[in-house]
Order: structure tokens, then C-alpha cells, then sequence
């Protein structure tokens, strides 16, 4: 079953948000408790942290099982299969959560 | 032994058994006499109050883990912290069981420290991520990995 754009774009609780790693253990302090601030972020975090959670298929499980986006988690399943890395990445990456959240936007005010 | 208030002064015997039971835990309170050339019953009422005060807080015994076949990794995180939250946080990481150690230490800041134990580092990670991380007042984590032990004592030096 389809999920809504509301509950894809809703924020989540504390313990259900996006913690930011450069590596195993290591926070940079940043987290995203919605596709919102996720986007934030993108542009804000140290880039080894996107390459970090990239790689380790973190982005794909939040936004598919937390948020509940399985069409924005494959968008990022295929740039990681592209294998960018450095601001090329933070780009890419930029770039598909954005063009998604305008599609959601979208969709919420034609659901109005 | 002699209680004035709540502090507790040990007299030379009360040292002297503390530094042979730190060494060994096992020892019997006729062992113990005889090292020291006093009454097992000497010996067993000066445990009993050292006990009873917390001076002794508890016999347990040292695993060698790899030796057991336990397959597991041993990290220490350093968690920068909002300071009016330090201590809440530093009580919360004590709950946990995979958490050895919890202290507080300052630098150019204050800081919490903890031991953490972890099957792998996948499963330290998955830790950190969903335990610590999210506690409030968390700012960032450092965590490094030991990869060797070259020294681990649990006695003190001064007693």
C-alpha cells in the first residue's frame, strides 16, 4: 500500500531520527527528524558522513522503513550503485531528496 | 577500623587484608590469618565490617572472554554534552548493560567517558546510533576501538 505524502513528510520522534556519522561511533552532531531537515543536512554535513552512511545503505533504510519512501530509497539505491563520492555526491544526493520532496509537496497540496 | 561520622579510617591490619584480597579474592579467613599471623577470627570480624561499610563492595571474578570463545569488541566513547545535561546522560549510559564504565573528565571541556562492550562493530554502531546518540543533550561522539590490551588492572596500587 501506497504511504501518504503527509505521513512520508511528517517529523519523527527523537529515537526515530537521522543520526549523522563520519564513521563507526563517531556523531557529528547532526540529525534530520524529517525529509526536510534530512535535505538540510545534505548540504551542511561533513561529506565523509554522506559517503559513510552512503555505503553502509543507512540512507535507503531510514527513508524506507522510517519515513516509509520506498520510491525516494531506490532514487538513492541507484546513485549508491553509481558509486559517487566527494561533493559530486553531496550534489547527487542533494539534488534526488530534493526533486522528491517537491513531487511530495506537490502531491499534498493536490490531496488538499 | 574506627568510624568518626561517616568516614571510615583503616588501621594497618584492615590495609594489609584489602591488599591480599584485592590479589586474591578466593582466600580463606585462615589463609588470610596466617599470612599475617593473626586469629582467622580477627580476620573474618575485619571483612565483616568492611563489608558491612562498603569498603568491600564485591568478590567477583575476572574473565578472560577470548579465552571463553566470546567473540566481542571493546570501545571507548567520549560524548561532548550539553553540561546542565552531563550527569543525566552519565546516568543513563550507567543502565546499560554493554556500558563497563561511565566517568566524567574535563580538558578544555567537560566530557563523559564510557567503556562499551559490543559483539562486533556493526552491533557498537547500531548501539551508539539508537542508544546514545538520541539522548538529549548529546553534542558528538568520539569512539575508538582498542585493538590490543596491554595492561588491565582492577587492583589499586594505593591500597
Amino acid at each position: 500500500m501506497a504511504v501518504s505524502p503527509s505521513r512520508i513528510l511528517r517529523s519523527v520522534l527523537r529515537e526515530e531520527a537521522f543520526y549523522f556519522f563520519t564513521s563507526i561511533g563517531n556523531y557529528t552532531g547532526e540529525s534530520a527528524a524529517s525529509l526536510d531537515e534530512f535535505l538540510q543536512k545534505i548540504k551542511e554535513v561533513n561529506i565523509k558522513s554522506l559517503e559513510f552512511h552512503l555505503y553502509r545503505e543507512d540512507f535507503e533504510k531510514w527513508i524506507a522503513q522510517t519515513l516509509g519512501d520506498a520510491k525516494l530509497a531506490d532514487d538513492i539505491k541507484s546513485l549508491r550503485n553509481m558509486k559517487v563520492v566527494g561533493n559530486a555526491l553531496r550534489d547527487r544526493l542533494y539534488f534526488t531528496v530534493s526533486r522528491r520532496l517537491k513531487d511530495l509537496k506537490g502531491g499534498l497540496q493536490t490531496t488538499k | 577500623m574506627k568510624i568518626k561520622g561517616r568516614a571510615v579510617a583503616l588501621d594497618d591490619l584492615d590495609w594489609r587484608i584489602l591488599r591480599l584480597l584485592q590479589e586474591n579474592a578466593k582466600l580463606t579467613y585462615t589463609e588470610i590469618g596466617n599470612k599475617l599471623d593473626v586469629a582467622h577470627s580477627t580476620v573474618y570480624e575485619r571483612i565483616q565490617r568492611m563489608e558491612e561499610h562498603g569498603i568491600i563492595k564485591k568478590y567477583k571474578a575476572v574473565v578472560d572472554v577470548e579465552k571463553a570463545g566470546l567473540q566481542h569488541i571493546t570501545a571507548l566513547i567520549t560524548i561532548h554534552t550539553e553540561p546542565k545535561e552531563s550527569e543525566h546522560i552519565a546516568n543513563r549510559l550507567s543502565r546499560f548493560p554493554e556500558v563497563l564504565e561511565v566517568s566524567s573528565s574535563f580538558s578544555e571541556e567537560l566530557v563523559i567517558n564510557a567503556k562499551v562492550v559490543a559483539q562486533d562493530q556493526a552491533k557498537l554502531h547500531s548501539f551508539i546510533a539508537q542508544s546514545i546518540a538520541p539522548l538529549p543533550g548529546v553534542l558528538r561522539i568520539r569512539t575508538s576501538i582498542i585493538t590490543m590490551k596491554f595492561k588491565e588492572e582492577t587492583s589499586s596500587p594505593f591500597v
